[in-house]
């Protein structure tokens, strides 16, 4: 009985998406977290405000009265020079939306936690990309994950890029609204000492406000100059697509668990490939797996991130797979134009001279139940697009 | 893969035993993932959860289609909700009742636990109403799913009240299997078999 008192110093638990996101951003050390509640983001900043809360981590908690205002705290925050996070979702990231342009032009690495949910009109809380690729041109390093372990482990690497010289980008993580957030997993911890040691620099904003030498940030730009602004930030997000695989390849070595911009599952000999990204992308794992046992040769791609798109190791991916068709699968919708997801690959498709057979189904949106079972039948489809359901 | 699906109603813990269940088989060395079908969850109105338990990672995100095990933690829920939906004869059911078999159960392998008489017994009682998930997971357990071990662990890692821990041990002693239609014409046929045996070895 006395043995069970006391606590033995955990390895891994059994927590959510949420609280995995929060544990990450306890090790990275931020100084500030500016936050705003969202359904169901919530608990990220819930649970951090309960760890701070309890000194496991000395940091400033600004509780705002909007999202406009979390990021705008964590946006002056790290003009100072500060590490910051918040976390957000749907309607708050759109809140937001305007300062998201301005943390991607000041060059400010915070990182942000975005539960992916639809948008209204019609009310609702479930999973759904638009969020936050409506705000894919705004400059944020997007990433997308599909399991609690990589929720954890890509907010650890976000720190990382962020604060990288050449890159001095802000950095989204994005985890699908109650599938990712609200769901239990376990998860293996990592040697906090290590990453804070080995991993992760001291922050160093070079262009942060300063008494010793006094600048000033964000006045009138002339037309002069801003598109050098403007073409400075896309040489960061150029400079941050070897930086996020330096990140990835020292994560494994230190940590022991692979991450890629795309990853291959069963791809490399596959007659035909599923495309996609968060959960969704996990769970078509088993559909390729249920496909292979019944003599398809399936196969997937999960992007890993949007921006910078993965171009090379899309392009490289799919030749050298004999895949013909490929199925995208869009949990977003372009309404006028198509699956965003599907039109970026096109892009890239067009400039490597590939010609595929493209499927684009539109599935998921809103927190429709889209399961392994269902991905069979979707690489039964023809080419164009499909909505899922309907 | 198991899947066992809850249904509850918004305060009895439900969304909390799938956690625990999960939680117990990641102690037993299993992966497993738990979660709740979210909506605008009321004190009262009708929930469902799910727990998967795995040798294996689980890459599963969509609903539990054909549950291994259905737990009811309030016996209303029989006549208001499809406890029975994608359910097939090998579905195994577990009953907050007296042991009595709602008519829909009939032909399901059914057992009972009077999970609302042992937290009222204890005086485990949550906003005034008596708390039904970690006995009901107490004979849960009972049944093989998760070691008891693993589920009072898992138990005490989220409630700090430890009658909790033993609502689950007296509805590990209490549960019951029901007798059913189902459960008889099994007795009966394995009696038929055993006079076949019989008269085998006779001739």
């Amino acid at each position: 009985m006395m043995a069970e008192c006391v606590e033995e110093e955990e390895t891994s638990v059994y927590v959510t998406g949420c609280e995995a996101a929060a544990r990450a951003v306890i090790i990275a050390k931020p100084s500030v977290v500016a936050a705003y509640p969202i359904t169901p983001q919530t608990e990220i900043v819930e649970k951090l405000s309960l760890f701070i809360g309890e000194g496991r981590h000395d940091c400033q908690f600004i509780a705002v009265e909007s999202e406009h205002s979390a990021l705008s705290a964590c946006i002056g925050a790290a003009s100072c020079g500060a590490r910051t996070f918040t976390a957000t979702s749907s309607h708050g990231l759109l809140y937001m939306a305007e300062m998201l342009y301005w943390a991607a032009i000041a060059r400010l690495p915070i990182v942000m936690a975005n539960a992916n949910r639809a948008l209204a009109s019609g009310w609702n809380i479930w999973a759904d990309h638009i969020d936050s690729l409506s705000q894919r041109d705004a400059g944020w390093i997007q990433f997308y994950t599909s399991t609690v372990q990589e929720v954890y482990d890509t907010i650890l690497i976000a720190f990382r890029v962020a604060e990288n010289e050449g890159v001095m980008l802000p950095v989204m993580v994005n985890l699908d609204g109650f599938l990712l957030t609200h769901i239990n997993q376990p998860l293996r911890l990592v040697d906090e000492t290590l990453y804070q040691e080995e991993f992760l620099d001291e922050i160093n904003v070079p262009h942060a406000l300063n008494l010793d030498s006094p600048h000033t940030l964000g006045t009138l730009i002339s037309p002069s100059d801003n598109y050098r602004v403007q073409h400075d930030r896309k040489l960061g997000m150029e400079r941050a697509k070897d930086v996020i695989k330096e990140a990835e390849r020292d994560f494994l070595r230190l940590f022991g668990r692979e991450y890629h911009p795309v990853m291959e599952y069963r791809s490399d000999d596959a007659e035909v490939l599923l495309l996609g990204m968060g959960t969704l992308a996990k769970e078509a794992e088993d559909a390729v797996d249920m496909m292979r046992f019944r003599g398809i040769k399936a196969g997937l791609l999960r992007l890993r991130q949007i921006r910078p798109f993965p171009d090379d190791e899309i392009i490289d991916a799919i030749s050298r797979s004999p895949a013909e068709k490929l199925v995208i699968i869009d949990r977003d919708y372009s309404p006028g134009s198509g699956g965003i997801l599907s039109q970026e690959i096109k892009t890239r498709l067009y400039d490597a001279g590939i010609v595929k057979e493209i499927v684009n189904v539109i599935a998921g949106v809103g927190g429709q139940d889209v399961s392994a079972e269902d991905m069979m039948e979707m690489v039964e489809l023809e080419r164009g697009e499909h909505w899922w359901g309907i | 893969m198991i899947e066992i699906r809850f249904h509850s109603r918004g305060g009895q813990g439900g969304a909390t035993a799938a956690k625990i269940l999960g939680m117990a088989a990641f102690f037993d060395g299993k992966y497993s993932t738990s979660l709740s079908v979210y909506g605008a969850e009321r004190r009262g109105a009708a929930l469902i959860s799910g727990t998967r338990i795995s040798d294996t990672e689980i890459r599963r995100y969509s609903s539990i289609k054909s549950p291994d095990y259905v737990v009811i933690l309030d016996p209303v829920l029989v006549e208001i909700s499809d406890v029975t939906e994608g359910t097939n004869e090998d579905t195994i059911f577990l009953m907050n009742n007296g042991g009595e078999c709602p008519l829909v159960l009939e032909d399901y392998i059914l057992y009972s636990v009077d999970a609302t008489s042992i937290s009222l017994d204890l005086g485990l009682k949550v906003a005034g109403m008596p708390v039904l998930n970690t006995p009901m997971l107490g004979a849960l357990a009972r049944l093989g799913i998760v070691k008891q071990s693993s589920l009072k662990r898992a138990i005490r890692k989220i409630y700090a009240d430890t009658r909790n821990i033993r609502a689950s041990e007296m509805a590990y002693e209490r549960v019951v299997k029901v007798q059913n239609r189902r459960s008889i014409l099994e007795e009966s046929e394995e009696l038929e078999e055993e006079a076949y045996e019989r008269l085998e070895e006779a001739v």
